[in-house]
């Protein structure tokens, strides 16, 4: 089956399918579609909508299934960046299939324990498996040590199954956490299930176009709000420039003080360079 | 069918009516007649010695082993049956790799003497085995500091400041109680735990002393204590147990 690439350097040519482009023939064709869907569902007669949409053969009819039958894919800008004292989680908030925007308040940081998230990139379906796994595996084995499980090793168990399950798999992970030992630590598995503990991590389609700004901007014994700053430029820029990337911008902080989510709006998501200005709307 | 067990000691899964399991208390017997065997949990690490009989003059030091390490952070001491002991300590390798290829972390002590205690315990069960002959002094240094496990052969394990198995066991944990452990260093420990063994094989009997250690000292590894260091340690008990004789 078809399957949509997401991770950074996958380099694959089914990448394609991912990048919304209006370009494209498929894109242009949905488009024009579009309008009548909105007639169809909301303003037309029923009776008139029904022959618009029966009038082209069910061609229409045909294109959307084409799209919603993609899988649904995580085409995503993640990040995990470590700070004195402890870690950020980030990530946007798209979820697509094929062209299709499935989700665009995804929550791609999920939490294996108390004290480790991950954020996910990938197959949707896949990356979401593979947290209910290490978080089943990590709960049996917060009993079995009664304490806090390591980072180290939550990142260890989602190794081990991407690693095992390379062929079948299509999950980008980034798994940071705090604990006593190693204080706050990121680690990355990427495609092929390799892994390796970094000062600082980004994954997703997304994060091609960050590699240079996160190399410039990102230093070590951040402060936390420094290292917060940080994440949302990188999520941000990611997001103006990949197409798969975009909605709103997620973040975690986890230090020995405990976990904090933070959520921006994407109204409140800084425009990046070249972009238009959000339109202004009465809630904002 | 009359005795000491009376037909209740001949499996381990019979009970005897007042709720005993023979066949484990035997298994408990032969360690209990065993060399004696030392553990002491010091300030900055812990000390193993075993009191290995010396069964022929023909016998070349050094060889019948009773301690082997089980990873970097842990060792273990056999008292008892050493080919029982050797099993346990296999099994006990086996658990501590098998550990770190899963969860990508070292076993910690308490999580392994649980797991150890488990495996003997199985042979407690089942009428076509029989129990373990021996028990084991379990060392460990990991982020839980220096800890010091008894595993015995009915399948308990616990955990303590020091301890004794085997014939001279009374003697030796009089001894232990006396010593101030939160302040004693594992370089003074190796000396006293010679001591105690000295003191407690009172027979004329040769004896070899096993000295094992995981401590600062060594590297936060289980090592035999160096040469060097256990001459002097024996020569320090001699010396102490000649003069307690003058006295």
């Amino acid at each position: 089956m078809f399957k949509a690439a997401l991770h950074s350097g996958s380099g694959k040519p089914r990448r394609r399918a991912t990048v919304s482009s209006p370009h494209k023939p498929a894109g242009r064709k949905l488009l024009e579609w579009r309008g009548r869907i909105d007639q169809h569902f909301g303003y037309g007669s029923s009776e008139a909508s029904r022959s618009l949409y029966l009038e082209d053969g069910g061609q229409y009819a045909a294109l959307l299934q084409a799209e919603l039958e993609q899988p649904v894919s995580l085409g995503t800008t993640i990040i995990a960046a470590s700070y004195a004292g402890g870690v950020v989680l980030g990530a946007d908030s798209r979820t697509t299939t094929g062209n299709y925007i499935a989700n665009r308040v995804t929550d791609k940081i999920t939490p294996l324990a108390e004290n480790v998230y991950i954020c996910r990139s990938g197959s949707a379906a896949d990356t979401q498996a593979i947290s209910a796994y290490v978080q089943w595996f990590l709960q049996q084995h917060a009993v079995d040590l009664d304490r806090h499980v390591s980072v180290k090793t939550a990142a260890k168990l989602a190794q081990t199954m991407v690693y095992q399950n390379k062929n079948m798999l299509q999950a980008g992970l980034i798994i940071a956490g705090w604990d006593k030992q190693g204080g706050g630590s990121v680690h990355t598995v990427p495609l092929g299930g390799t892994l390796l503990q970094v000062p600082y991590s980004i994954g997703g389609s997304g994060s091609a176009y960050i590699t240079g700004l996160c190399d410039k901007l990102w230093r070590p014994h951040m402060t936390q709000q420094e290292c917060h700053e940080f994440v949302v430029k990188a999520v941000t820029h990611a997001m103006a420039r990949d197409g798969s990337s975009g909605g709103c911008i997620r973040t975690v902080t986890i230090s020995k003080d405990g976990v904090k989510r933070d959520f921006l709006p994407h109204t409140r998501v800084p425009i990046a360079y070249g972009e238009m200005q959000q339109p202004m709307s009465v809630g904002a | 069918m009359s005795g000491i067990g009376t037909g209740y000691d001949l499996s381990v899964s019979t009970f005897s009516p007042d709720g005993r399991v023979f066949q484990t208390a035997y298994a408990q017997k032969a360690v209990d007649n065993g060399g004696t065997v030392v553990g002491i949990r010091c300030k900055d690490g812990v000390v193993l010695g075993v009191e290995k009989p010396v069964a022929s003059k023909m016998l070349v030091g050094g060889s019948n082993r009773s301690t082997y390490p089980i990873n970097q952070q842990t060792g273990m001491g056999i008292a008892g049956v050493s080919a029982d002991g050797r099993q346990i300590v296999n099994r006990a390798m086996q658990e501590a790799t098998q550990y770190k290829g899963f969860y990508g972390e070292v076993i910690p002590g308490y999580v392994l003497s649980e797991r150890i205690a488990s495996y003997v315990h199985l042979f407690n069960l089942y009428w076509y085995v029989r129990p373990f002959g021996a028990a084991l002094l379990m060392a460990s240094y990991d982020s839980e500091g220096p800890q010091l496990y008894l595993i015995e052969p009915g399948g308990t394990a616990h955990r303590y400041f020091g301890t004794a198995i085997g014939k001279g066991r009374q003697s030796a944990k009089t001894d232990i109680e006396k010593l101030k452990l939160t302040e004693l260093s594992c370089r003074q420990g190796v000396v006293e735990v010679a001591k105690i063994l000295h003191t407690v094989h009172d027979e004329e009997k040769p004896f070899e002393l096993e000295l094992a250690w995981i401590c600062d000292e060594s590297n936060k590894e289980f090592k035999r204590v160096p040469a060097d260091l256990a001459a002097e340690a024996e020569q320090q008990a001699k010396a102490a147990l000649d003069e307690d004789m003058d006295s």
